[in-house]
């Protein structure tokens, strides 16, 4: 065994092949910053289920190396693993983690009942299908490709824009009808949010998209400022093994 | 009172939630929703579907959209009723939610580029961006490869048994098969081409291909 970086750990070994051969316990693999993994760990953490967190760099590429794709075939991050199960796709991971850790820390982040259950399935997939996509393409074009040094795209930025309007014009109306997307308590939902909208409203200029409607600026403010999203916050910005 | 689907039988996300209830066994009355004179945006429709998409579901005084979250739902009030659509265990159903997401965020975005500007568009007379075809068939290649290898240990996505992950790509990969003539993508994969001569054979789907005609 050698020591690097203050870890102990077999000679020509990566931390991902390390991590593979290690005991059981929950595993979350990605950095922090991805909007995915931020996204599994918000889960987590509103659940108070204790994790480990091994960072993939994906600057070096090991996000499409052999060993990562055993856990993820797509080469895409997140992956997780709890006892003997490895899943990947952040809104099956934090469902999962809602339904084995049902009775530990926020009960109801995935309904209390078969009709709250409805609505948000309901809520989430418009996350994943109608605000994700052109949120994510902001993020993107706005956050990141900058400090990759990447060319933007305007006409991409301006479609995207007009697609994300409508979708949070949407949400103004329901959240004057209902204090949360789904209903009146946080929910995986709002969680689910978190990961784009926050780079939208501290990486980019665009964050008025959220701040000036009334009501999505109300439950943005509320929604982000919880502990659990504070918490992942602090580990984008001192993600491990950096 | 039946279950109301509000929807064209032709579109997609319609075809995925008729597709389940035929599975399950559930009667329900198809509402026709004509999107070509955009009924789908009367604020009428609207207040069913605020996004202004089809299908929105009407259960009584129980109204829902989202196709996938329509089919999680019925899948999961009917387990003991109809098909097993979504796993017994936890680990199943996990597994069968990750295929579903993989459907969700890998396979359809591409599929639907692929449909919207080979066949929507020509349609109405604008020209399809054909650059953007061939990037998405790319993609769409190397996607399918994993569903290849993934076909090859398992008999279906998620596990040994026909589940909602398997179901959910039934509608998508008609068009690409027909209308978007990308059979080829599908046939050239022997094990991505007996699933879908499996999937696309079973009774409940024949009954939504009859109920286009």
């Amino acid at each position: 065994m050698v020591e690097i970086r203050g870890e102990l750990r077999e000679k020509g070994k990566s931390k991902l092949q390390t991590s593979l051969m290690a005991a059981t316990g929950v595993k979350v693999y990605g950095p922090p910053l991805s909007t995915a993994v931020s996204r599994v760990l918000g889960c987590l953490l509103e659940k108070d289920v204790q994790f480990q967190l091994i960072p993939i760099n994906l600057a070096k590429g090991e996000h499409k190396k052999p060993d990562f794709l055993k856990l993820q075939p797509f080469g895409q991050v997140p992956a997780f693993e709890d006892e003997g199960l490895s899943l990947f796709e952040s809104r099956a991971i934090c469902r999962y983690i809602c339904e084995k850790y049902a009775n530990g820390g926020n009960k109801g982040l995935y309904g209390t009942d078969f009709l709250s259950k409805a609505s948000i399935e309901q809520w989430l997939e418009a996350e994943g299908q109608n605000f994700n996509p052109p949120s994510s393409a902001l993020v993107f074009q706005l956050a990141f490709a900058p400090r990759m040094k990447l060319k933007q795209d305007e006409g991409v930025i301006k479609q995207n824009e007009e697609k994300l309007a409508k979708v949070l014009d949407v949400y103004e109306k329901r959240l004057g009808e209902s204090r949360y997307l789904a209903g009146d308590e946080f929910s995986l939902v709002d969680l689910s949010h978190l990961p784009n909208a926050h780079y939208l409203v501290s990486a980019t200029n665009r964050g008025e998209m959220f701040t000036a409607r009334t009501n999505v600026g109300r439950w943005w403010g509320e929604i982000s400022s919880r502990d659990s999203w504070k918490k992942v916050v602090e580990m984008q910005k001192s993600p491990p093994g950096a | 009172m039946a279950l109301k689907v509000y929807g064209p039988v032709r579109a997609a996300c319609p075809q995925r939630v008729l597709a389940c209830l035929l599975e399950m066994g559930v009667e329900f009355e198809l509402i026709r929703v004509d999107l070509d004179s955009g009924e789908h945006k009367q604020p009428d429709f609207l207040l069913r579907q605020p996004f202004g998409q089809v299908p929105a579901i009407e259960d009584g005084d129980f109204r829902l959209f989202e196709s996938r979250a329509i089919i999680r739902y019925y899948a999961t009030k009917y387990v003991e009723r109809g098909t097993n659509l979504i796993g017994s265990t936890l680990e199943e159903k996990a597994l069968v939610d990750q295929w579903l997401e993989v459907e969700a965020h890998n396979f359809n975005d591409l599929v639907y580029t692929i449909v919207l500007q080979l066949v929507v568009f020509p349609k109405m007379g604008q020209r399809g961006d054909l650059a953007l075809v061939r990037s998405c068939e790319e993609k769409l290649e190397k996607v399918l490869d994993v569903y290849e290898e993934r076909l090859s240990k398992s008999h279906y996505l998620a596990a040994d048994f026909f589940s909602l992950a398997d179901l959910s790509h039934l509608p998508a990969i008609r068009y690409l098969m027909n209308e978007a003539g990308m059979g080829h993508l599908v046939r050239n994969r022997k094990n991505v081409n007996s699933w879908w001569m499996d999937i696309s054979s079973r009774p409940a789907w024949k009954k939504v291909m009859k109920l286009m005609d």
